[in-house]
Formats: structure tokens, C-alpha cells, sequence
């Protein structure tokens, strides 16, 4: 079973929900994988850390270009979709703006006269680390400056392989890093809070789960904070509400400290069992 | 002409008070352009409610298309894409399973296309995503809508940045207010590249802690001044003093310590900013030594 745990907006409890439903799965099952998907921003080992048992480096494949082969023919330049090759002929120049390569390898299929080969560029870390006999953590972890993230992300999803239990903290937002971690989800955990920047965002992320055909639910973080109107849409869309969480100084102070609800407060190590139990139970129907 | 003055509001960790910032920043002076950057996402509209008085698309990139009456099944595509986004799908009349796009997958480089040797695989534009420029109380804002699971919020980032310089250009206004993404990747460059100061807003935990330094980072590559807020800087007061003395040490000015007010949510509820629910709050005096600080320096 496969549970990414997102939100449109940032800063709502992604990581707060994942980490302490860990922390009950721990006890519930014998093969259990957290892997932290927001690899611009990891934090699930600011709250739970384990002994690292690898580092793999990510790469991306950059073109070389071999100016002694190279006709200045231009075909490269015109295939590559990124603007990321310039050729001017009269000048006998090309070169590769690294930044812009997203790694298609179209320029290479493009050279008739086998002027391009390829260099290895890092672009982040993939870290497993063992937390216990059952259950380990795997970290995404992308460069800074890198421009996307997503090929970290889907290195770090395959180490997962075939856990009887997977979480995914997701990225934030609806693009191409959140839809990477959530197309291998069976199930996802929503997580909002009840403003009107938490409702805008969920309903983005709505359409896009809609979209995507995924089963899912909400949370409702720091409930009494704001308004009720994410309930009354809930209610209205018939989208299931998993959990409220209330608007709490003490469980801002722990998590402020980098610890674990669940490990201070045995009222929500319950409540956090009967949210995995609940993800179960939509997970067999 | 004066110079623009293109102040980037970013954070790393998501909710932090960005937004919040932003949306105060940006009503307290009439003939302020904002630029709303977080194109994922974007909430400083509910706050500053403009009213567009143009509205552009987006195409955001191609996504590849295969038309079966011509495919041979022959797999070169398959073989040539990067990104897994060509599979063979199981299906009852193709026995080694039919060609098929991974929509989800596809980065739109084209190279299916170009390779397909009868021409049966076309490109066809994503054009859901808009970018919009309008009137607010205190002055003009641009802002933007990335289609779900679009790529290129970076891309759109940029129009959206040109846009507003366009505009302030036009209307003579001195101040940019950008409001940007979380994260540290190309939407947060797209918002810090050409500014001429960011402002990281953090909050006294362990995550924003981690995350402000990583976002430091990235703007320390950029020829750009770097100031730090802290808000609901009363929630941990050791991990407040930690951002404080590890500034101190990076040599970034720490330019306001925000405590929790719930008026800042009760405002946010009211579609206001700080600023304008509770003027006379004390947080309402510090973002305004902060304006000034940002804004006369």
C-alpha cells in the first residue's frame, strides 16, 4: 500500500501528518518506508532519523560537444526544445547553457556527425537510512539551484521498491514535482488548514487528484484557527474528512522542537492509528 | 528615471507568512505593482482581489500525441525517451501491447516526434495555464494560474516578473512586491534572479530553521541584498535566538521578529491585509519600519 500524504499549500503539516503516522505504522507493520518526495525542502529527518545505510548520487546526462567534429550544422541547436544549445556558424562557436539541458537526449539523436557524447552533472542525493528492524526512511534530496527535482524524486520512489507499507511526504503545490510523488499513491491524504488560502489550495489540489483518478481525503490542520467554509465545501463535494487537528499552542511547541505528537500524547497515537486504519479500510474497497 | 526596486518575499518552508507579508507590504503605499509569483498556488489575489483588466494565456510546453492510424507500433520512440514516458500497454489486439504516451510523464522535448519514422506522433500545445494583470486598491498586480501538473512554473515566473517591471515601468511606480513560491528550485530562482532584495521569511522551528538556510544559500548566488523576518518568533525562543545568532554570524540583517496574533488570520479570513484590519497593532508598526527599511535603503 502506497499513501502520499500533500497539500497545494505549504507549511499546512505534510510533514507533522507523515512523520507521526510513521510512528504509529511503525508498531503496525514489519516492512515500513517513509520516503521525504519534497526534495527542494526535506525535513522529515529534522524529526526522525535513522542510521544511513547509503548515498546514492543523481545524475543528469550534459552533451559534450567535440569542436573538431562539429559542422556548425545547427541541427542540435534546432532540436533541442530548451534553448539550452546556442550555434552561430559564422563565428564557429557552440555552446551548452547547462542549465536549461533537461537531459532528453535530442541533440545526441540530432548529430549526424557524432560530435555530441555525454558527461555525468549531480543533481542530488538519494539516502537510505534505517530507523529499525521494520522500518526506514528514504531521503530525496536536491541540489540547490538544481532546476527540477522531479528525477531525484523518482530515484528515491524506485529505492522504495515493494514495502508493505509506503508514506510519501509529497512536494507542496500542483506541478510536476507534486504529481511525481502522488501517481505511485493508491491513497492521498490531503492537508489543509481552514483559511481561505488553505481552502484555495485544496481545491487545486482537488482537481488535480480528480484529474489523476486518485482516491483521497483531508485533513484539516490547526481546526478553529480560521473559518468554516473548507468544511461546508467538503461536506458539499462529498470528500471524506479523515481528521481535525486543532489550533494548539502545545502541539505547535512540539512540533517547534523537532519532536513527535504521537510520542508525547497518547490521545493522538490512537488517533493516528485510526487514521491508518481509515486509509486501510479505502484502500481494500 | 529612478531605478526599480524589486523586492522577492521568499521563505524555503511553505506557510510561513509570505503572503501575509506580501499583502501588507503592498497596501501601504498607493502606485505599488505586485507580482504574484507563487504560480502553484496563488493566494495573495484573496487577499489584494484585483480587478483584471487583461487576461493572457500560457503555453506552458507540448505534450506528445500519437495518431494510431498512421503508428507502426514499431517502438523507436519507446526506445529514445528519457523520461519512461512511452510505454507498451497491455491490450488484447497488440501482443506485445500497444504504444501509449504516460501523459504524467511526458516533458515535452519533442524527440518522439522528430524520430517517428512515418510522422505519427504530433505536439500539441498546454494552453490551460493564464497569467492576468489587473487593478488593486493601491495599485496594479500581475498574477498567474499554472494548470494543474503543468511544467514550467519558472518559464511563467518570468512572464509574470516581466509583466510587472512592464507595468511599473508604465505607471511610474518605484516598488515591486513579489510574492514567491516555496522551495528552492525554478520557480524560486525565476523570483529571485534581477531583484534587487529578498526577504526570507521563517519561523522559529526545527524545519524553518533548515529551510531558510538552504534558501540563503540560493540567493547568496544572486547579486542581490538578503534580509530575514522572523515570524511567530514567540513560538520557540531558543530556536529564535539560534536564526538570530547564525544571521549575525552570515552576516544577514534580521529586520523583524513577528509575534502570533491571531488578527493576522482573523484579517486573512476578511480578505485584508494586517495592515488594513488592524492598523495600529504592533505588528502593523513593525512591517511598516520594515517597508521602510526595504524601500529607502
Amino acid at each position: 500500500m502506497r499513501i502520499a500524504v500533500a497539500s497545494g499549500k505549504g507549511g499546512t503539516g505534510k510533514t507533522f501528518v507523515s512523520t507521526n503516522l510513521f510512528a504509529v505504522a511503525e508498531k503496525e507493520y514489519r516492512d515500513l518506508t517513509l520516503v521525504d518526495c519534497d526534495a527542494e525542502e526535506p525535513n522529515v529527518t529534522v524529526f526522525i532519523d535513522g542510521n544511513t545505510i547509503s548515498t546514492d548520487i543523481i545524475n543528469q546526462h550534459l552533451p559534450v560537444i567535440d569542436k573538431e567534429a562539429c559542422v556548425y550544422c545547427g541541427k542540435c541547436r534546432d532540436w533541442c526544445n530548451y534553448n539550452a544549445i546556442i550555434c552561430l556558424p559564422e563565428n564557429k562557436q557552440i555552446y551548452l547553457i547547462e542549465d536549461l539541458c533537461h537531459d532528453c537526449g535530442a541533440c545526441l539523436a540530432a548529430c549526424q556527425y557524432n560530435a555530441i557524447t555525454e558527461i555525468e552533472k549531480k543533481l542530488g542525493t538519494v539516502t537510505i537510512k534505517q530507523y529499525s528492524d521494520a522500518a526506514r526512511i528514504i531521503e530525496a534530496r536536491a541540489d540547490i539551484g538544481v532546476y527540477s527535482p522531479v528525477q531525484v524524486i523518482k530515484a528515491a520512489l524506485n529505492k522504495a521498491e515493494n514495502a508493505e507499507l509506503i508514506l510519501m511526504d509529497s512536494p507542496p503545490g500542483i506541478s510536476c514535482p507534486f504529481i511525481a510523488a502522488v501517481v505511485p499513491a493508491d491513497y492521498v491524504v490531503l492537508v489543509t488548514e481552514p483559511t481561505p488560502f488553505g481552502l484555495n489550495d485544496l481545491k487545486l489540489s482537488v482537481e488535480t487528484l480528480q484529474q489523476l483518478e486518485k482516491p483521497f481525503g483531508v485533513i484539516v490542520n490547526r481546526a478553529g484557527l480560521g473559518d468554516d467554509r473548507v468544511y461546508d465545501w467538503l461536506e458539499e463535494k462529498h470528500i471524506p474528512l479523515l481528521m481535525k487537528i486543532p489550533f494548539d499552542k502545545n502541539i505547535a511547541r512540539i512540533y517547534s522542537q523537532s519532536r513527535l505528537l504521537v510520542r508525547e500524547d497518547p490521545s493522538y497515537e490512537a488517533r493516528f492509528l485510526d487514521l491508518l486504519k481509515t486509509i486501510e479500510g479505502s484502500c481494500k474497497n | 528615471m529612478q531605478k526599480l526596486n524589486e523586492i522577492s518575499i521568499l521563505s524555503g518552508k511553505g506557510g510561513t507568512g509570505k503572503t501575509s507579508l506580501a499583502a501588507a507590504l503592498a497596501t501601504l503605499e498607493k502606485n505599488t505593482v505586485v507580482a504574484d509569483c507563487d504560480v502553484d498556488a496563488a493566494n495573495l489575489y484573496l487577499i489584494l482581489q484585483p480587478n483584471d483588466y487583461r487576461t493572457e494565456k500560457y503555453i506552458s510546453g507540448h505534450k506528445a500525441v500519437i495518431n494510431y492510424d498512421i503508428c507502426t507500433q514499431c517502438g523507436l520512440c519507446k526506445d529514445h525517451c528519457r523520461f519512461n514516458a512511452i510505454e507498451r500497454k497491455p491490450e488484447s489486439d497488440y501482443p506485445e501491447g500497444k504504444i501509449t504516451i504516460v501523459e504524467t510523464s511526458c516533458d515535452g522535448c519533442w524527440l518522439c516526434s522528430r524520430i517517428c519514422p512515418v510522422n505519427a506522433i504530433n505536439m500539441v500545445p498546454s494552453d490551460k495555464s493564464n497569467w492576468f494583470l489587473g487593478k488593486y486598491r493601491y495599485g496594479k498586480m500581475v498574477h498567474a494560474r499554472l494548470a494543474p501538473g503543468e511544467e514550467n512554473s519558472g518559464k511563467l515566473v518570468s512572464v509574470v516578473r516581466e509583466q510587472a517591471r512592464q507595468t511599473a515601468e508604465e505607471c511610474g511606480a518605484e516598488n515591486i512586491i513579489i510574492d514567491g513560491p516555496p522551495g528552492t528550485g525554478c520557480a524560486a530562482i525565476a523570483s529571485l534572479t534581477g531583484a534587487n532584495k529578498v526577504v526570507v521569511v521563517t519561523e522559529p522551528t526545527g524545519t524553518g530553521l533548515h529551510d531558510m538556510k538552504r534558501i540563503l544559500d540560493l540567493a547568496g548566488r544572486f547579486q542581490v541584498k538578503r534580509y530575514v523576518i522572523i515570524n511567530k518568533s514567540d513560538l520557540n525562543t531558543e530556536i529564535r535566538n539560534n536564526i538570530c545568532s547564525w544571521c549575525a554570524k552570515e552576516g544577514i540583517p534580521v529586520i523583524g521578529n513577528l509575534p502570533f496574533d491571531p488578527r493576522m488570520v482573523h484579517s486573512m479570513v476578511a480578505c485584508k491585509s494586517i495592515q488594513e484590519w488592524a492598523p495600529d497593532s504592533e505588528i502593523s508598526a513593525s512591517i511598516h519600519k520594515i517597508y521602510e527599511l526595504l524601500t529607502q535603503s
